[in-house]
This record gives C-alpha cells, sequence and structure tokens, in this order.
C-alpha cells in the first residue's frame, strides 16, 4: 500500500508530503502520524509541503485534522516550506488554515517548535521543560 | 492546436487526473504560475464538488481564443441531485457535505467567469473561465 514516509528528527516528526494526495493517501497519514506521535513521544510535527503545487480545501483540511489531532496528543505541528502561488491561491480560496502554524522552511520551522517547547510554548503546560 | 478533452470524475484519482490535465493545459496556453495554481486549485474543488455532491460526472477541458486572448474553460457537469438553493450554496462556508464549504464560492473567486445550471433531480453544471 502506498504510503507517505514519516522521518524521526530527535524529538520531531518530519513528514514531507511530495506526492498528489488523494482520499485514501491523506487518511492513512493521519493514522501513522498519530500512532508514531505517541509511539515516539514526539512533542512536535514538521510537515513540509515545498513539493506540493496545489493546496485545495480537501488538503487544507487535513492539514488542519493533523495539527488538531497532534495538538490533543501533546505535540505541536508546523507547515513548512509553502510555495508563494500556493499561498496566493490558499488566500484568494478563502482557506487561513486556523490553528496551523507555518515556517518558511524546515530549519525555521525547527527552530519554532524548540522556542516553544522550551519557552512554555503557547499554552502547552510543560513543566519539566 | 486546441485542447478540449472530457475525463471522467468518479474517484479520488479522477481528480488527480483532472488536475494534471489542467495543469498541462494551463502551461500549454502560457499561463503564469500563479494562473496555474489558481485554475489547477479552482478544478480540483469542483471536481471533489462533482464527486461528493453530484455522484460523480464529467470535467471538460477547453483551451478558448477570443480576440487575441487565451482562456481555459472548465466544465463540471453531474446527473445528481442538483442544488435546490444556488444562492446559499454559493454562501462562503456554507456546506452540505464534510467540507469546508469552500469549494464553490472559492472556485468563484480563482476563476474571471463563473457560472452555474443546477435543476433540482437533473443534475449540476458548472463552468468556469480564466482568461490569460
Amino acid at each position: 500500500m502506498e504510503r507517505i514516509p514519516i522521518l524521526t528528527m530527535n524529538e520531531f516528526l518530519l513528514v514531507s508530503i511530495q506526492v498528489d494526495m488523494h482520499d485514501r493517501l491523506a487518511m492513512t497519514l493521519q493514522e501513522d502520524l498519530t500512532n508514531r506521535i505517541v509511539r515516539d513521544r514526539a512533542r512536535g510535527v514538521l510537515i513540509d509541503i515545498s513539493s506540493l503545487e496545489i493546496v485545495d480545501s480537501f488538503m487544507g483540511r487535513m492539514i488542519s485534522n493533523i495539527a488538531a489531532m497532534s495538538r490533543v496528543l501533546d505535540a505541536e505541528t508546523v507547515v513548512v516550506g509553502m510555495r508563494p502561488a500556493v499561498a496566493i491561491t490558499l488566500v484568494e480560496l478563502g482557506l487561513a488554515l486556523p490553528g496551523v502554524r507555518t515556517s518558511l522552511n524546515v530549519d525555521r520551522g525547527m527552530a519554532l517548535l524548540r522556542s516553544s517547547l522550551a519557552g512554555g510554548g503557547n499554552g502547552h503546560g510543560d513543566a519539566d521543560r | 492546436m486546441p485542447i478540449d478533452e472530457t475525463l471522467p470524475v468518479h474517484s479520488s484519482n479522477d481528480i488527480v487526473v483532472v488536475r494534471q490535465v489542467v495543469r498541462t493545459s494551463a502551461v500549454e496556453i502560457g499561463f503564469n504560475l500563479v494562473e496555474q495554481t489558481k485554475i489547477v486549485t479552482a478544478a480540483s474543488e469542483l471536481a471533489r464538488n462533482t464527486i461528493d455532491h453530484g455522484g460523480g460526472g464529467t470535467a471538460r477541458v477547453q483551451s478558448l481564443w477570443n480576440s487575441g486572448r487565451a482562456g481555459l474553460r472548465l466544465t463540471f457537469e453531474d446527473k445528481g441531485p442538483g442544488i435546490p438553493d444556488l444562492e446559499l450554496a454559493l454562501k462562503d462556508g456554507y456546506t452540505t457535505g464534510l467540507g469546508l464549504g469552500l469549494g464553490l464560492s472559492g472556485a468563484r473567486r480563482l476563476s474571471n467567469e463563473f457560472e452555474i445550471q443546477s435543476r433540482p433531480g437533473e443534475g449540476t453544471r458548472v463552468t468556469i473561465t480564466r482568461w490569460k
């Protein structure tokens, strides 16, 4: 079965979406990712969409869902690498990706996750770090 | 060479094919990257509507030429239940499905011309055109 690989980078998970998403693949990714957050005790998820030529409302909903599921499992999600043409189109489409944090690239996304973990983040009550 | 292709829209994979054909056609008639992205995204929204609300149908991709201006016209047709209240269906955030309710209104914003015909019980036809 077709799957999107999930890489572990310290306490974070990195997903690079490089194929044209269809429904089943999106559902599999949600399941795999939530399982991995629990198994690897991940504190953050980076979703790299730099290969995506479009993000439609289906993809947008999938990304928002992943962010919401991760949050419930005490992990933060950052979407990185959005192409300029995709950003222009998303806004015109009316999709603002509520609840999803973004960064320009993986490095910055990682820095954002680190600082939000170190500083107690936005509402993530993490007493011992 | 004018483009005129009709594609089936019944499964999630068909949406991927529609996106690819629309992208290739947009490149062929000289749309820039942002224009390509907008029309492909609009196509994706409408193809999904055809499946989710119309029970599947067809997508027609046509190139146009109007007094020196190139354009791309996409027509999505289904024989589904139709839309009883068009005005309501075109409202941002209105949905009967599981989506975000941005399909129709979003596709309209991403194109230059937008036309919708629907009769309850007979189906729906949505036509969008984007000019270069």
